[in-house]
């Protein structure tokens, strides 16, 4: 059986050859035309003047399209209905769209885009969070606050109280794929796009608004994406919806891809975010109350920021148990990039604030920060109760060591021993039980929690105590270079916090000849979703994987579907496929089975056979006789997340089917007199449940941990006074290269199946592990304290600059 | 703009192509002569998506212009391998899981190749630097190096056998 199987990627093949298709690489018809936007250069104001005629003069211009071209402007929001494709005059960001060139090149469209002559009447422009508040300027009416127990008695009550504020800077996507679209306009005015986006449902109903078509006559197909991390949620709606209303127009193909400067620039980022907290402690460590604000800078329109800053309050906990909690979120909006979704959607923001309030707290107390996050951590996770426990984990998977071969060598710490929860650690500082009650600031029961077990086998084979030790003698002894370690636990939870996107279809087809075709609503940007999807239809029929073809995403073949984000492409889709390959395998079966002289529920599915009580016939015979039959060998497949239950306004329910975990341990090494430093070892142990493909997995883990390292590092955006991004390529934009790895890394996986019953009894990997990177800023914050008495407020990102400014401080 | 004729030997074939002076070589590779292997990524010359080899050394076909490589002797990702027959640098990659998304992969493989060529037997820190101008958003890279030093090992290997 494919599943649980360390198995390549499924286009390997393509991909090592360069002959893996992305949008930019599809053969287009000889007149296909190209597109470029004219952009704003200030941040707001109204346009008063805009002379277009030296652009429509420009060589290869076909046409250019303006606000005046259009009976309605035609939207691209996802949310809220604010984001025209060009300006209607009014200027909100610098980088907005103004007008669209149609040029017979890519680069005589960007040519002419320029020739553009624009007036402005500037006004001041609302760019920092003191901007906005002084300004009123918010989304919703008013700040969302989460609320637990009474926080002011708890603080008024602790025996110590300790105010701070970490800024939290952005962090741009930089998917290797810049934005890209193409248009195929077809007969009856219907269109095809071609999208690099996670989410083709929303490209074709924004194409189909923007041409007031219904959703039926638009066709969206995604193959793959080279890299989303979220940015391609709804960043990509303006692209193709130019590329339909100018396919429309023009009535040939068009094709738009933004170069990496225009991308920087037009499109959305990760939210910053500053979060100013008061906590209320006990000696040993133990948090009484927290009150949180966090201020999030959302951009110019709403996109996907409300659920960001939901899912950021969502996580002010991470692996904590508040007795006492008050999260107050303000969405501002300024005249920046509209802030969008990136891997981990607000979780991550959220997480970095309670981290430092418990980095805070130990060094108040002077205790070891890794002894005061276990005081405060959930109570374990009791034996999971009977009616999870019947799911359907083939194989016996419980507690057995994966087939991993090939994960040999790589130093992981695979961690053996009984499955499930409830286990004690017995470390010389184990806390007692936490206190009362395993609710989190949202009223959700913490069931699963492993972070005990997790952070004990970890805090052991990386040596925590004797390193921290070593570094302390380290640091004891030289005056220039410090050292710092940490580790830092990551509790995530999964499901789209909009319940309604908890849902996912799939469509399997058996040919005649025994192959098979799968699609389902997820898309591919690299996660290996597909691989994941196809082990399982493999797994389901019993067939090797060469029999079974994934295809393109395609909004004609599964309609409906949520964006591939929350990292619940597996856990959906997965599912989907599942449900849809048992109903052809349940009809197969009823056919075959009086051919095997067996009931069809005792036929199995195993090694490309049919068999029964010693009896047995070929997968390929087995169709073949269904297809006689005149039985239908296609079925739809549909799956929703169960036990959801969610009130966004009032903060309370359960909006996460459960929860993924990791626990990350980073040592760094500073160089006090320029702030520049190393990471020089990160051990992870990170909880994927019954991995579907551990190799898949790992990679997620890895890659996940370098972009979480590098967005609290070195990647630092910088808008100047007047709105302007100057950090808008790579030669400004630091993200992290093959060379600044940790000396040591590794990494191993918790391998216990879910306690709740996911596909395989396996968890979502995609986003959980970018937030093991804030082990890193917590490190470099220890490293910074080792300089000086006072504590040094360590800001992300921790850049060379802001790490010597952190020195000065704790030296001050 | 008056076009120039310019000619290279592309995988091991002469082509000729017209382009304009300004015209960068990565767009001719891919819109002329139909490799779409090479990505465009950043066209500053930072990320490598665009790498190929010219005359024995790695270069940024985003940053060198078409005409600069008359006479030249390219090979771009498809002249490596192909999907029937990959170099070993390509089964490595492959079997390492040294790609994610892929978009970097062509650039990080002709890269490592000519790092193999200047140095066939590194260490990892020599891989890491060698290929420090190539990036890759998915991976962290780990599983890259990993692919690399496999890769070298294997023809390594394969060249003491046949000595």
């Amino acid at each position: 059986m494919s599943a649980h199987k360390p198995l390549p990627h499924d286009a390997a093949r393509l991909h090592v050859t360069g002959a893996a298709r992305y949008v930019d690489d599809i053969p287009t018809p000889a007149d296909c035309l190209h597109l470029a936007f004219g952009i704003s250069s200030v941040a707001a104001g109204t346009v008063t003047a805009m002379d277009l005629d030296a652009v429509r003069s420009a060589p290869g211009v076909v046409a250019v399209m303006e606000a005046a071209d259009f009976d309605v402007i035609p939207d691209c929001s996802p949310s809220n209905h604010d984001e025209p494709l060009v300006s209607d005059g009014t200027v909100h960001y610098l980088g907005q769209p103004l007008f669209l060139v149609v040029a017979d090149s890519h680069l005589a469209a960007r040519r002419a885009a320029r020739a553009a002559q624009v007036s402005y009447a500037e006004t001041a422009a609302i760019l920092t969070i003191e901007d906005a508040l002084a300004a009123g300027s918010i989304f919703e009416d008013g700040p969302r606050v989460y609320t637990k127990g009474d926080v002011t008695a708890a603080l008024a009550g602790a025996d110590h109280v300790a105010d701070g504020r970490i800024e939290i800077g952005g962090q741009e996507h930089f998917y290797l794929e810049g934005q890209a679209a193409l248009a195929l306009p077809q007969e009856d005015g219907d269109m095809i796009v071609q999208s690099s986006s996670q989410h083709p449902t929303e490209i074709q109903h924004k194409v189909a608004d923007a041409l007031g078509l219904p959703m039926h006559g638009v066709r969206v197909e995604v193959r793959r994406m080279g890299g989303g991390f979220g940015g391609k949620e709804s960043q990509g709606n303006h692209l193709a919806i130019a590329c339909a209303v100018a396919a429309r127009a023009t009535g040939r193909p068009c094709k738009m891809r933004y170069d990496r400067d225009d991308d920087f620039l037009i499109t959305g980022k990760r939210h910053d975010f500053r979060i100013d907290y008061r906590v209320g402690f006990g000696a040993d460590g133990r948090i009484a109350g927290v009150d949180f604000t966090q201020y999030v800078r959302c951009g110019w329109s709403m996109d996907l920021s409300l659920p960001v800053a939901d899912r950021a309050m969502l996580h002010a906990d991470n692996a904590y148990l508040l007795p006492a909690a008050r999260i107050t979120s303000h969405r501002l909006r300024t005249n920046t990039q509209s802030a969008t979704a990136f891997r981990g959607f607000g979780g991550p923001q959220g997480m970095v604030g309670i981290e430092r309030v418990l980095d805070h707290v130990a060094h108040i107390l002077g205790r070891d920060p890794l002894e005061v996050r276990r005081v405060n951590y959930y109570p374990p996770a009791q034996a999971a109760s009977s009616d999870t426990a019947t799911g359907d984990t083939p194989g016996a998977k419980t507690g057995a060591p994966l087939d991993t071969a090939d994960l040999a060598g790589r130093g992981s710490v695979r961690v053996e021993g009984s499955s499930g929860g409830g286990r004690r650690f017995g470390a010389a500082y184990s806390p007692a039980p936490a206190a009362t009650g395993n609710t989190t600031p949202y009223g959700m029961e913490v069931e699963d929690f492993i972070l005990h077990e997790m952070t004990e086998a970890l805090s052991e084979s990386c040596d925590y105590a004797g390193r921290r030790a070593e570094a302390a003698a380290w640091n004891a002894t030289q005056p220039v270079l410090k050292k710092g370690i940490a580790l830092t636990p990551v509790k995530f939870g999964i499901s789209f916090t909009l319940t309604h996107l908890n849902q996912a279809g799939a469509l399997v087809h058996v040919y005649q000849d025994g192959s098979i075709h799968m699609n389902h609503g997820g898309t591919e940007m690299g996660q290996g979703l597909f691989q994941k999807v196809a082990q399982v239809a493999a797994s389901r029929f019993g067939v090797g994987l060469e029999r079974v073809k994934i295809t393109a995403t395609d909004t004609g073949k599964v309609p409906n579907t949520s964006a591939t984000a929350a990292s619940s492409g597996t856990d959906l889709n997965g599912m989907a496929v599942k449900v849809a390959c048992d109903e052809i395998r349940a009809r197969i079966a009823r056919v075959a089975a009086p051919h095997l002289q067996a009931e069809p529920e005792a036929v199995i599915f195993d090694g490309g056979m049919l068999r029964a009580d010693g009896a047995e016939m070929t997968f390929e015979e087995a169709v073949s006789m269904t297809y006689m039959a005149r039985v239908s060998l296609s079925a739809t497949g549909f799956y929703r997340t169960p036990k959801l239950e969610w009130d966004r306004i009032a903060g309370r329910g359960r909006p996460f089917f459960y929860f993924a975990y990791g626990a990350a341990c980073t040592e760094v090494v500073i160089d006090t007199l320029t702030g520049e430093n190393r990471i020089l070892r990160t051990d992870i142990l990170h909880d994927a449940g019954a991995s579907l493909n551990p190799a898949l997995d790992i990679g997620q883990i890895e890659g996940g941990f370098v972009q979480g390292a590098g967005w609290l590092t070195t990647e630092e955006l910088v808008w100047d006074a007047k709105g302007a991004l100057r950090t808008h390529a790579p030669s400004t934009y630091k993200i992290p290269a093959c060379s600044d790895r940790p000396d040591i890394f590794n990494v191993a996986l918790w391998d216990r199946p879910n306690r709740e019953d996911t596909i395989y009894r396996s968890k979502a990997v995609g986003e959980p592990p970018l937030m093991l990177g804030i082990s890193v800023l917590m490190a470099l914050s220890d490293a910074c304290a080792a300089s000086g008495p006072a504590y040094p407020d360590l800001h992300a990102p921790a850049t060379a600059e802001e790490v010597l400014r952190a020195v000065g401080r704790a030296r001050a | 703009m008056t076009k120039q004729i310019v000619e290279m030997m592309v995988n091991g074939e002469t082509r000729e192509v017209m382009v304009e002076p300004r015209e960068l070589l990565i767009y001719v590779l891919r819109e002329q002569l139909r490799l779409t292997g090479p990505h465009v990524g950043c066209e500053t010359s930072h990320c490598g998506a665009c790498t190929v080899e010219i005359n024995g050394k790695s270069v940024k076909s985003c940053t060198m212009f078409a005409v600069q490589a008359q006479g030249a002797e390219i090979t771009t990702i498809e002249g490596l391998g192909s999907p029937d027959g990959l170099h070993v640098l390509q089964e490595s990659f492959k079997e390492h899981h040294g790609l994610q998304c892929g978009y970097c992969t062509p650039g990080m493989i002709t890269r490592a190749h000519r790092l193999l060529q200047e140095n066939p037997n590194p260490t990892e820190e020599e891989v890491r630097f060698g290929m420090a101008g190539n990036i890759c958003r998915c991976t962290g890279y780990q599983n890259i190096v990993k692919s690399i030093l496999a890769a070298a090992a294997e023809i390594n290997s394969a060249s003491e056998a046949a000595q």
